[in-house]
């Protein structure tokens, strides 16, 4: 698994990356009550805000880690948000992307480097 | 994640007297109005919320403003005085009672909200953290005939909930018998019967020194959980009560903002003393003929909370006002807000639309508070 800076962890499945939140970004926000997801078949950019998560505090943004297509998201996180507390690293996925060229993940941290991080 | 608020830059904030007890309470500690203060525990708000609903929750509220209103020649000219800076009915409150107060402006904006309770010989007062400093010079040097004593060496506690009654009578005997909007003096301990959630409870003003031993007395009584800034602010916001700097402000006149149950009718036209307090001309105006906005409830239709600064629009795009307070309602379980409206759309019932993201999303002007209160009146 590899993490970015903005707290969104990115696991490789098959062909596609698949994109969540991390423990410490969850804790951070609270409580969430509400998500928005992108459509599927998106083709996005690095740095594009393509979810909307809020929190009973705060609204933030999930953004597209790296150059990509939305293939799909997960719908689960509409209907119950609280998931995103509750398994942030595993059942509350937010989307998962196609990449040109996989390779693009090495610019990120590894598991112990965010560790470091966030302390 | 963008924006993710990872704590405390700020230097220079001042500590609340129970600061060590926060943060070994595992309280997350914000700047607020000038204070460190716990905007959550490790429970979160949304239980923390529940909990308060549900059982006891423990605030502390020691950032406000208390001060002591001495009158330097007679109880009667003091009320008096009090009376030429609120729309409010500050002769006819008994003793050992509590009201809610407004401070006003020229132009009929609101300084400051208030509660005052009259002590006998003296009046008591509690004000918002962030006007403190304002509201104390501005009654100093409207009051002349009046010692305006700021109190600096006391804490406040807040103790709210169905539970709260029986938790703060095995600490402090005699409460019980309060009812919604007593004030008491037991010993160097003063309790009033009201707060800031829509439930019954109390807010107890001790001395500084032995205010962390009485909330770890209250902590260790069953059911009874600190509760952070962020669930008093969802808890509030339920109760449909007013956030002084959000929600009401020097623009907003106490009609406006629907707080017209504050002006007593002796304050009224054809009231014995109608008028005498700042902006009479604009509030007395509005009363008889109808502000041209109002402060309303708004429930927005989908799951996606309506926050602070969201544009509202009437069904043909016309723009109608804005909301001045708004997030999730965890025991009504949806999102909830409310706001200015122009007055022609301010009818419980009326759709409207609120631009979220870029998106106008319907919601509709509903009635408050959204959770009944339980005040034991």
């Amino acid at each position: 698994m590899k993490f970015t800076k903005d707290h969104e962890w990115l696991r490789v499945e098959g062909d596609l990356v698949v994109v969540g939140i991390t423990e410490h970004a969850a804790t951070q926000l609270g409580d969430v009550v509400f998500v928005e997801l992108p459509e599927p078949e998106t083709m996005v950019a690095e740095g594009d805000e393509v979810c909307v998560i809020e929190s009973v505090k705060a609204a933030s943004d999930i953004l597209a880690p790296v150059d990509g297509e939305i293939v799909s998201v997960n719908t689960k996180l509409v209907d119950a948000p609280a998931l995103v507390n509750e398994d942030p690293t595993g059942a509350a996925w937010f989307f998962k992307m196609r990449l040109d060229d996989l390779s693009v993940l090495d610019q990120f941290m590894d598991e112990d480097e965010y560790q470091d991080v966030v302390g | 994640m963008a924006d993710l608020d990872d704590g405390l830059q700020d230097t220079g904030l001042l500590r609340l007297g129970l600061h060590d007890l926060h943060v070994e309470l595992g309280g997350k500690m914000v700047p607020f109005a000038g204070y460190e203060m716990p905007v959550q525990y490790p429970v979160g708000v949304m239980k923390e919320h529940l909990h308060t609903r549900a059982a006891a929750g423990l605030f502390d509220v020691s950032h406000m403003g208390q001060v002591i209103l001495r009158p330097k020649a007679g109880m009667e000219a003091l009320k008096l005085a009090f009376e030429a800076l609120m729309p409010v009915d500050v002769l006819g409150l008994a003793e050992g009672r509590q009201r809610y107060g407004l401070l006003t402006n020229d132009r009929g904006g609101i300084l400051d909200d208030l509660m005052f309770t009259n002590r006998g010989d003296h009046l008591y007062v509690v004000v918002n953290a962030a006007c403190k400093a304002e509201d104390i010079a501005h009654m100093t040097a409207m009051m002349p005939g009046v010692s305006v004593e700021p109190v600096t060496d006391r804490a406040l506690l807040a103790l709210q909930g169905p539970g709260a009654e029986a938790a703060l009578e095995a600490v402090l005997r005699g409460v019980a018998a309060m009812r919604f909007m007593d004030h008491r003096v037991l010993g160097e301990v003063w309790v009033s019967r009201s707060g800031y959630t829509g439930e019954d409870g109390f807010e107890i003003s001790l001395p500084m020194a032995g205010a962390e031993g009485f909330a770890r007395k209250l902590l260790a009584q069953p059911g009874v959980m600190p509760i952070g800034l962020g669930a008093r602010d969802s808890l509030r916001l339920e109760a449909g009560l007013c956030l002084y700097g959000h929600d009401i402000d020097t623009t907003t006149s106490p009609v406006e903002a629907s707080l017209t149950w504050a002006i007593q009718k002796s304050r009224r036209i054809g009231g014995a003393r109608a008028g005498g307090f700042p902006g009479a001309e604009r509030i007395l105006q509005e009363l008889a003929t109808g502000p041209e906005r109002r402060r309303v409830g708004l429930a927005p239709e989908g799951r996606a909370p309506m926050r602070e600064g969201v544009e509202l629009f009437a069904a043909d795009g016309t723009p109608v006002g804005h909301v001045t307070s708004g997030g999730f309602g965890p025991s009504v379980n949806a999102p909830i807000a409310m706001g200015y409206v122009a007055s022609h759309f301010a009818a419980i019932g009326t759709a409207l639309e609120g631009e979220v993201r870029g998106k106008r999303l319907p919601v509709t002007v509903c009635d408050l508070p959204f959770q009944p209160t339980t005040y034991k009146r």
